[in-house]
């Protein structure tokens, strides 16, 4: 399996086309907006100070797909979304977005959600929602947080959310622009067990509803499988493991076939550190190793 | 001892209503008791009673509130003076990079010069004035919001500004949205200070040489060897701080409605 993921480098195309990755299109009726941005991603370098992060990365992402990125800690994985989203400049390369070519501020269709909900604590919830919108958009705002369920919580504070709730606001509030490109950057990072399950259903509906690009940065590789259409594995600053999911959805996470693929994508972001020895040693025992070797480390 | 428990909710609410007032009473009762059977010199400290008569004295004749009316006039024309300038070069020095550059520094210098210990100066300058009372007041008040202005400005969440920007937010929309709220519980703690302190320097100020206000008429009483009137004074002088921390709280309250701690 690892010699797979070894030479998997090359795209494995899945056999659900991955331009149309809906396979949807059954009850809601046709969005306007259905086919989101597509972003090609050439060479890309960064670095900070003497430590290079991204060395030369280039990745495709087909508009209305759902990619996850998936990699260490310090892999470049959140360096390389905060500059798809404008946050931070890049050394070289080149990156286009749709027809334009940078990824400037000030692009409403391109949003971005934090690890953190970041919501403005003196503003309540739907004035969060409403966030750089004229007043008009008041109905619009309603909107976006009747998608994510809260629209009973408009009036009350940040403070009075649980995390998943405000995670959920931070959702409508970058829905509400309507984006085409939507990043989560590990947005459920925070969120405990349950809530991580509800919000990966709700993020996967409104996918499917509104038909964005959707670029996911992660760490949690079950999180990947169950969402995207693709996965990708970042080490050192550049693409290791290029995998195509093609599990039916709804996903189950019980089924042989998600897990096989899950088993393959950790196996692969657990190799990379583990020396030599755990090449074909299941993932618990590459987290042990990882462990001792980590443990290493920080003595 | 059992039926305690069932009744003790009402208990402790009438406990924690009255169990505060107790001590002041008690101690006022022992005040009065003791000046009444003369343990305690009319000269040192008047019974209550007679300070209750003097304020009332004041109030009929009209002095104790064009005193009054002085007094907070100069502390409040002292701290929209001191108060609103702390607060703009806070919010200048907080916003742009070169005015903290150029004016910082000083400031920070100024800042460790206790107000009071100008007042040989500030005779000299405005004489025995209201322009020396206000000065003071202002110099006082000035420090405590200039310096909670900056602070708060300059500690909003990085976050939430990369987070605004990102979402279109910028110049004044993100100043307004953004910065000046995340500032803002900084803000009003810069003003509880500049409060306080304000009253501080004002009765100095007042005591040093008026011929008005609160500091006046009790620096006159005691010519007269008017204890009582002085007591009315110093009295007048803790409700009035009490009154400004009060509305401050109050203000704080209003404002800081999202806060966690206010809900």
């Amino acid at each position: 399996m690892s010699a797979a993921a070894r030479t998997g480098l090359p795209r494995e195309t899945a056999p659900s086309g991955l331009g149309q990755p809906q396979p949807v299109a059954e009850t809601t009726a046709p969005t306007p907006q259905r086919g989101g941005l597509a972003v090609s991603i050439r060479g890309l370098e960064k670095h900070y100070g003497e430590r290079q992060v991204l060395r030369g990365l280039s990745l495709d992402i087909v508009r209305g797909s759902f990619v996850a990125i998936v990699g260490r800690s310090g892999c470049g994985k959140s360096t390389l979304l905060r500059i798809v989203a404008g946050l931070e400049q890049a050394d070289g390369g080149k990156l286009n977005i749709g027809a334009a070519r940078c990824a400037c501020e000030e692009r409403p269709d391109i949003r971005l959600m934090f690890q953190d909900a970041r919501l403005l604590p003196w503003k309540n919830v739907i004035d969060n929602v409403r966030l750089g919108l004229p007043r008009s958009a008041l109905p619009a705002a309603r909107d976006a947080l009747r998608e994510v369920g809260l629209e009973d919580r408009a009036k009350d504070w940040p403070a009075a959310l649980s995390g998943g709730q405000r995670q959920r606001v931070a959702l409508a509030r970058a829905l509400v622009h309507r984006p085409q490109l939507l990043l989560l950057d590990e947005p459920l990072g925070a969120l405990d067990a349950l809530t991580r399950i509800e919000m990966h259903a709700l993020i996967e509906r409104l996918w499917r509803e509104q038909g964005f690009t959707a670029l996911l940065v992660t760490h949690d590789v079950q999180e990947a499988v169950a969402l995207a259409d693709r996965v990708v594995v970042i080490e050192d600053g550049a693409i290791g493991l290029d995998q195509a999911v093609g599990v039916a959805r709804p996903r189950s996470r019980g089924s042989q076939e998600f897990a096989a693929l899950e088993d393959r994508v950790l196996t692969r972001v657990l190799q990379q550190h583990a020396d030599e020895p755990a090449a074909a040693g299941s993932p618990a025992e590459q987290i042990d190793a990882l462990r001792m070797t980590s443990v290493r480390w920080v003595i | 001892m059992p039926a305690t428990s069932t009744s003790s909710l009402p208990w402790r609410r009438f406990g924690s209503g009255i169990l505060p007032w107790l001590l002041p009473l008690l101690i006022l009762a022992a005040w009065e008791y003791s000046a009444r059977s003369g343990l305690l010199s009319t000269r040192v400290l008047p019974e209550p009673w007679a300070v209750a008569k003097a304020a009332w004295h004041l109030v009929q004749t009209g002095e104790l509130w064009a005193n009054l009316k002085v007094s907070a006039g100069r502390a409040f024309a002292g701290l929209a003076i001191g108060g609103g300038l702390g607060l703009l070069l806070g919010l200048l020095t907080g916003l742009f990079v070169p005015a903290q550059v150029a004016l910082d520094s000083t400031l920070q210098m100024l800042r460790n010069i206790p107000p009071l210990a100008m007042i040989p100066l500030v005779i000299l300058w405005f004489g025995i004035d209201e322009g020396a009372k206000l000065f003071l007041v202002a110099l006082g008040v000035f420090f405590p919001l200039y310096l909670n202005t900056f602070h708060g400005i300059r500690t909003v969440d990085r976050n939430l500004i990369e987070m605004a920007r990102s979402y279109g937010l910028s110049g004044w929309r993100l100043y307004r949205d953004v910065i000046l709220p995340g500032a803002l519980p900084s803000i009003l703690v810069g003003l509880r200070f500049s409060l306080g302190l304000m009253w501080v320097l004002l009765i100095v100020a007042e005591t040093i040489s008026s011929s008005s206000g609160i500091g006046y008429m009790t620096m006159n009483a005691r010519e007269f060897l008017q204890t009582d009137v002085v007591l009315v004074g110093i009295l007048l002088y803790a409700l009035l701080g009490k009154l400004a921390d009060v509305a401050a709280k109050g203000l704080e309250r209003l404002c800081l409605r999202w806060h966690p701690s206010y809900q």
